[in-house]
């Protein structure tokens, strides 16, 4: 019998990183969208390097960053007694950077296609910025906030250069299913592989049908 | 009594000019007419606080909206201002009982559905903007506006997305309600015809200034019949107790009388 254990593990780190890079990307987005400062210009660009950079690259990094030599590293540690390397709490923060632009980038889209005039209505109506947010311009870019959500997910589940790095490979922490294929391919055991496979390509094929049939819902 | 005093730089397709323009004005309806990019809108956008003018001064009803000189600047939010965009910007995602509520200092149910009545609208309440009609959409605009009680109306081209029929019945819906409510309003326009039939009094802009000022007169006229000869429509009207025969082209009629000979 195979252990799916590593494959829970992957779900359940795509869920906790699609949820929470819902949460910062809502905030980010709207930022980058609006903005008209040149940082805003910045932010985009560098919250769209991890879309474009190597994932060794990207976890290189990270992984001097998590260490325990490292400012970030040794802060962490010593006042909250959060340890980022080699941990599954590593891999969500890992994840999130590595699929942040998988989230902001739709909801980017999403806020631009809101027409102006709806948020202008609003304001003349009485409503603050907040308000407007929440009660107008998020239901008005439903399909985006879908878009970004599956596409974090799914993309997080087949992460494997920056869990590599961060991660390592500890059974039950932080062994994700795209090192277990990697593991069974190099010990000849192509069975595991096969199964944790199609179980990575049948999810991400129904997570992108349930959104375009919501999406297409939405639409008509 | 609303004041404006608005100078702001624009950007044109023949180059920059000034939008410089200074009026007051009551609890009339005020028509700016002007061809497009005549700064008309901006002025509007202006007195709503969606646009900041370089120098200027907005009162209304004597709170202070806008002081270059002081530095007050209030945010649109806290303008009140009845605001019926072009395309009416209705919220997609709430039913026209909700988006006529939504403005609504303190939420009441009762006086929604009531405004919607007055516009023939309280049985399509639960429906969403785009399962509407053209002029039914512009009437919930203007609701929608009204349900915020404000203290200026400001339409920015209201029925210009609209057919000719319709457009002719909704600007006698809009002057009635305006006369109604007696809430100063300001509409702007580049139709003559449309400036013509609603406005107590028309400023006219041409690249950023006020051209002329005219106050149409109307004079009470009775229809009593109306015949056809050849391409002729021949009225018989009554002004001031005599008797008129009004002869008007046919192809006159259609775009608009400018002017009516007595036969």
């Amino acid at each position: 019998m195979i252990d799916l254990g590593a494959l829970w593990l992957t779900i359940k780190l795509s869920l906790i990183t699609s949820l929470i890079l819902l949460v910062v990307g809502i905030p980010l987005a709207y930022y980058m969208a609006y903005s008209k400062s040149p940082f805003a210009l910045i932010l985009e660009v560098i919250t769209t390097l991890p879309l474009v950079l190597p994932p060794t690259v990207l976890g290189f990094y990270l992984l001097i960053l998590f260490s325990r030599n490292s400012p970030l590293g040794s802060l962490l540690e010593n006042l909250l007694g959060l340890r980022l390397l080699f941990t599954f709490e590593g891999l969500v923060v890992a994840s999130v950077i590595y699929s942040l632009p998988m989230m902001t980038h739709p909801l980017i889209s999403g806020y631009r296609s809101v027409p102006k005039n709806l948020i202008e209505a609003s304001w003349t109506l009485g409503k603050s910025k907040l308000e407007t947010l929440i009660r107008v311009i998020l239901p008005n870019m439903k399909s985006s906030i879908l878009v970004g959500l599956v596409l974090s997910f799914t993309h997080t589940l087949g992460e494997f250069g920056v869990v590599l790095m961060v991660g390592g490979n500890i059974e039950g922490q932080t062994r994700v299913a795209s090192i277990v294929i990697y593991n069974a391919v190099e010990a000849i055991d192509y069975k595991t592989a096969h199964i944790y496979s199609a179980a990575l390509l049948l999810l991400s094929f129904f997570s992108l049908v349930a959104l375009y049939l919501i999406n297409r819902r939405w639409f008509l | 009594m609303i004041r404006v005093k608005v100078k702001k730089k624009l950007h044109g397709v023949k180059g920059d000019f000034w939008l410089e323009v200074d009026f007051e004005m009551g609890a009339h309806f005020v028509v700016l007419l002007g061809p497009s990019g005549s700064g008309k809108t901006t002025l509007l956008r202006s007195i709503a606080g969606l646009e900041t003018p370089q120098e200027g001064y907005i009162e209304v009803n004597g709170s202070v909206w806008f002081d270059s000189k002081k530095g007050i600047n209030l945010p649109p939010q806290k303008r009140q201002v009845g605001f019926v965009f072009q395309d009416y910007a209705l919220f997609p995602n709430m039913s026209l009982l909700e988006n006529v509520m939504y403005g609504m200092k303190i939420k009441d149910k009762g006086k929604a559905l009531e405004l919607l009545k007055k516009v023939r609208l309280e049985l399509l309440k639960d429906k969403k903007p785009h399962q509407i009609s053209g002029g039914q959409r512009q009437r919930v605009a203007l609701v929608r506006a009204l349900a915020r009680e404000p203290q200026i109306l400001l339409l920015d081209e209201p029925l210009s997305a609209l057919d000719e029929d319709l457009r002719a019945t909704m600007q006698e819906e809009l002057k009635n309600f305006q006369r109604e409510y007696a809430i100063p309003t300001l509409m702007v326009t580049h139709s003559w015809e449309e400036a013509l039939k609603l406005a107590d009094r028309i400023i006219r802009i041409e690249e950023g200034r006020i051209k002329e000022e005219v106050k149409p007169k109307r004079t009470p006229l009775k229809f009593i019949d109306k015949r056809l000869e050849g391409e002729e429509v021949v009225l018989t009207v009554s002004i001031e107790g005599k008797v008129w025969e009004l002869s008007i082209n046919k192809k006159d009629l259609l775009q608009g009388v400018s002017k009516i000979a007595p036969s």
